[in-house]
């Protein structure tokens, strides 16, 4: 396997993994956080319970973030020695305001995991609250960075070297919103569809206690809503970039010839000689989404030189999962809300099977709008401005660090499966009121 | 004083906040690999109660290492990168394993029985803590149980630390030569594994060893207490041999360096961290544990503060220096600015942190057990 190859799987094996608890670290902190304001507010122990179980699967999770994370912020500069030559110096800025957000993360986390009892219910809640928002500031932090690889912006360089550069340019890139926001949003949704899931299962099983029908409600409050406005936030990253990074938008529409009335492709394989096949075709769909005009004229993968076109297949096939997976879980989350609201859903069969088979697809579609994110981005690592393979380390162990890493987190993968297995198996134990003590002054 | 020296500071600084901190809780998996005798379980209950709190909000002075190298000294990121892949890769693995470890024991199912509260394990006193089984209770629980994953803690802790020390030493070694921008050459050996850098990893284990006994000693009580306080004199004894023997090395191999020691800028500071070693042995003898442990901590600081200062102005001896690495001015000035409004929300919170696990923790626990 050539250098360029690993270094490239190595990349993404790490980041697809250290994406999986960067989503959790986002989205359960706020579970945790609605679940013990309501046990601040109602003294109803199973509130309690449910934020020291997911407080016990975050201290899991986390540990797991930080340490892949950390592995990441090395792995930049192992895998990418000259991008970082070059890039460092304008993505240092987020990096450093993001490692203020890890430590304020981390800071409270401990207070809050360690601090039970050894703060008041009150100052223990407030104590959360610092958790939930570095997590967010560190993502979207972070995902500034990427951002500025998507559509670089204020800077000189020479030589691979940096020579001017506004120190703010990483926050000034037009792609920080669009991908913030939506990357924001995808990480409630997955933590939230999982955690549901887990809840949904346990009902169906008859475990029909207020336990469980508070944890579904927790997880799909923020999956859910998340999840309906997850379609709008895409639909405002499609239109970004059809401004500055057309090559991204042809190769996820498999969209060749540039013209007008382009129809929207649902589904297919790209046959990778200019054709999908199998694909539902929804006429002028994709012009009007981006213009919101059936004239707009969208520009083909056959207007970039060939060697500037990022790959058809995995871009097009990833943009179908994600959107399939977005559609769904917003359908789920509108059929929940309507039962919902006509009461107790730990009878509706149907729809707690539903929301079973839907915990993973928060995961899928975000990993899968990543590969689409930067598989689209190719052959460019910074977008226009330095090639992918111009970026890459002369070293030629990489072959050997891609297996060795694969292989170390497939291992931690699953012995950290196998113990959040092991965490929700612990029955819960039907709550002994004088174990939970109503906290002075709760509503 | 330029942008980049200043720059350089705050990254001294957090490289001995994460050698003094984190240093410890490397020293702390080395104690629990190496726990032994009749309170081999409670030694284990110590160590892993004083890290739990704390190790990840300690592990983060790494990454702002790493962020500080990379926006501030791109093309030294780029170099050490290069050069120093194969042990890189080493130390992730190392932390990857042993931040994992530590918390798959602690939330194992054959720990889990033993979730209870935190104060409820009580590991000054050794008696153990009842078992507490409520659902309550967030906070994991004893190390004794789930030993694989013990014995993995206990070893990536023992190596990260070596290896640490021996990239360290690898700049300042002068086998790490740059030609043209993003060009490595390495001359003779690899600049990890010189001599200078083995010796300096030996060290930096002696080192982080050191610390966590002396930081254990100051945070148990009884029997316990005398069981640290032993395993301090041990280890300190081991820095205070594997220094002796690195200084000729040093004098052989990287003259450089040990101008810069022995006779120049760096003598002073050098001599400071001499001062401080000898004094935090001597505090041990007396059982002045509070003294030690400042002795320590002024030892450390003196010890990677000295070798900065002598490394001064080269990142990488002697082809990079600080201002030939340095990213343009409007970065540095962004780093350097950005500092006191991160440390504003940063520091009250790291001094709750440590207040609420460590303060009135200590006097509870020294109250219950009076020094022997
Ligand atoms: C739960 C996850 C999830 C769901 C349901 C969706 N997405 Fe997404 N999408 C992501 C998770 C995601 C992501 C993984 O988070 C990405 C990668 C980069 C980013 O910012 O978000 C992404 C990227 C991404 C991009 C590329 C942005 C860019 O490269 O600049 C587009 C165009 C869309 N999405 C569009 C959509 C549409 C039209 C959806 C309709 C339902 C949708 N996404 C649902
Ligand atoms: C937010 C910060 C991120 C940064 C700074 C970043 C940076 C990079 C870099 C430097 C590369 C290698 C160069 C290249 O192949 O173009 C890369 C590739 C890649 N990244 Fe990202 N990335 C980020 C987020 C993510 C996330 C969260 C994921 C997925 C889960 C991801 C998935 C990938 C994939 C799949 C590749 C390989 C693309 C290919 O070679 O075809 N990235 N990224
Ligand atoms: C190249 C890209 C990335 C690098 C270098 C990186 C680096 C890191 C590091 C060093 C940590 C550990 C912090 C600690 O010890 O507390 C971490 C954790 C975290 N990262 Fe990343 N990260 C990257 C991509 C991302 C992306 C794309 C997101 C989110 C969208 C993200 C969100 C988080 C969050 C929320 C945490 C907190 C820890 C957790 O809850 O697991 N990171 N990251």
């Amino acid at each position: 396997m050539d250098v360029l190859t690993a270094a490239r799987l190595q990349m993404e094996v790490s980041l697809g993994f250290h994406m999986i608890f960067a989503a959790l670290g986002i989205g359960m902190p706020l579970l945790m956080l609605i679940a013990e304001w309501r046990w601040l507010r109602t003294g109803q122990a199973h509130y309690r319970a449910l934020a020291q179980k997911w407080a016990k699967a975050t201290a899991l999770t986390f540990a797991v973030g930080a340490v892949s994370g950390t592995a990441l912020s090395f792995e930049l500069g192992l895998l990418w020695p000259r991008f970082m030559a070059l890039a460092g110096g304008v993505l240092g800025p987020a990096f450093a305001l993001e490692g203020y957000a890890f430590f304020i993360e981390a800071i409270f986390l401990g207070l809050y995991l360690y601090g039970w009892d050894r703060l008041t219910p009150r100052a223990h809640w407030w104590a959360g609250v610092p958790i939930a928002v570095s997590g967010l500031a560190s993502g979207v932090l972070v995902v500034a960075a990427n951002a500025w690889m998507q559509a670089p912006a204020d800077f000189e360089a020479v030589n691979g070297r940096l020579t001017q550069v506004d120190p703010l340019s990483v926050f000034s890139t037009p792609a920080w919103f669009h991908l913030a926001l939506h990357s924001s949003l995808s990480c409630y949704i997955a933590t939230g569809f999982a955690v549901a899931g887990v809840y949904a299962l346990g009902m169906l099983r008859g475990r029909r206690d207020a336990y469980h029908r508070s944890g579904l409600d927790i997880a799909l409050l923020v999956g859910g809503i998340a999840a309906v406005l997850q379609p709008l936030s895409g639909d405002l990253s499609a239109r970004r970039i059809a401004e500055y990074q057309p090559a991204k938008l042809a190769a996820m529409e498999a969209h060749y010839e540039t013209s007008t009335h382009v129809p929207l492709l649902i589904g297919g394989i790209p046959d990778g000689a200019g054709g999908v096949k199998w694909a539902l075709r929804i006429p002028s769909g994709l012009s009007l989404l981006v213009g919101h005009d059936p004239a707009t004229e969208i520009t083909g993968l056959n207007a970039f030189p060939e060697d500037e076109r990022p790959p058809v297949g995995i871009t097009h096939v990833a943009f179908q999962v994600m959107v399939g997976c977005g559609v769904v879980m917003a359908a789920l989350a509108i059929w929940f809300a309507w039962r919902r609201r006509r009461g107790d859903v730990s009878g509706a069969r149907l729809l707690l099977r539903a929301i079973v088979l839907a915990s993973p697809l928060g995961y899928i579609a975000l990993e899968a709008g990543w590969i689409v994110t930067e598989v689209g981005r190719q052959p460019w690592v910074i977008y226009g401005v330095m090639r992918t393979a111009d970026g890459v380390t002369p070293v030629s162990d990489v072959p050997y660090t891609l297996f060795g890493f694969t292989v170390l987190y497939l291992a931690l993968g699953t012995a950290l499966a196998w113990l959040l297995l092991r965490l929700t198996d612990q029955r819960y134990m039907p709550a002994d009121e004088t174990t939970y003590e109503t906290p002075e002054g709760a509503a | 004083m330029t942008a980049e020296v200043l720059v350089a500071g705050l990254g001294l600084i957090a490289l001995l906040a994460y050698a003094v901190l984190g240093g410890a809780d490397f020293g702390g998996g080395i104690w629990d690999l190496f726990a032994s005798g009749a309170r081999r379980r409670e030694q284990r209950d110590a160590i892993a109660q004083a890290m739990g709190p704390v190790w990840e909000a300690n592990h983060v002075w790494l990454i702002f290492v790493i962020v500080i190298i990379f926006s501030a000294f791109p093309l030294a990121y780029q170099a050490l990168s290069i050069a120093l892949f194969v042990p890189f890769h080493f130390v992730l693995l190392g932390i990857i394993l042993r931040g994992a470890a530590f918390v798959f024991r602690a939330y194992s199912p054959q720990s889990a029985r033993a979730l209870g509260r935190p104060s409820a394990a009580t590991p000054a006193g050794g008696a153990p803590g009842p078992d507490d089984v409520r659902a309550g209770g967030a906070s994991p629980a004893r190390p004794e149980r789930a030993r694989p994953w013990g014995v993995i803690f206990g070893v990536a802790s023992t190596i990260t630390p070596v290896l640490l020390g021996m990239c360290l030493g690898a700049v300042s070694a002068g086998t790490l030569r740059l030609g043209e921008p993003g060009e490595v050459r390495i001359e003779g050996a690899a600049p990890w594994l010189t001599p200078v850098a083995w010796a300096i990893g030996a060290l930096a284990l002696a080192l982080c060893a050191y610390l966590a006994a002396v930081f254990l000693a100051n945070e148990t009580g009884g029997e316990l207490r005398e069981d640290f306080r032993r395993r301090a004199l041990l280890s300190g004894t081991a820095v205070v041999a594997l220094s002796v023997l690195a200084l000729p090395l040093v004098r052989s191999e990287a003259p450089h360096l040990w101008d810069g020691l022995v006779g120049g800028r760096a003598t002073p500071v050098l001599a400071v961290g001499i001062i401080a070693a000898l004094l935090s042995g001597w505090f041990l003898r007396g059982r002045r544990y509070r003294a030690a442990r400042v002795a320590a901590v002024t030892q450390i600081v003196a010890l990677l503060t000295g070798w900065a200062v002598a490394q001064y102005p080269y990142l990488i001896y002697p082809d990079l220096t600080l201002a030939g690495a340095a990213a343009p001015r409007g970065v540095l000035v962004f780093v350097l600015w950005s500092t006191p409004a991160g440390m504003l929300l940063l520091l009250p919170s790291l001094w709750y942190l440590f207040r609420v696990f460590k303060g009135e923790h200590l006097s509870v626990r020294e109250s219950a057990h009076p020094p022997d």
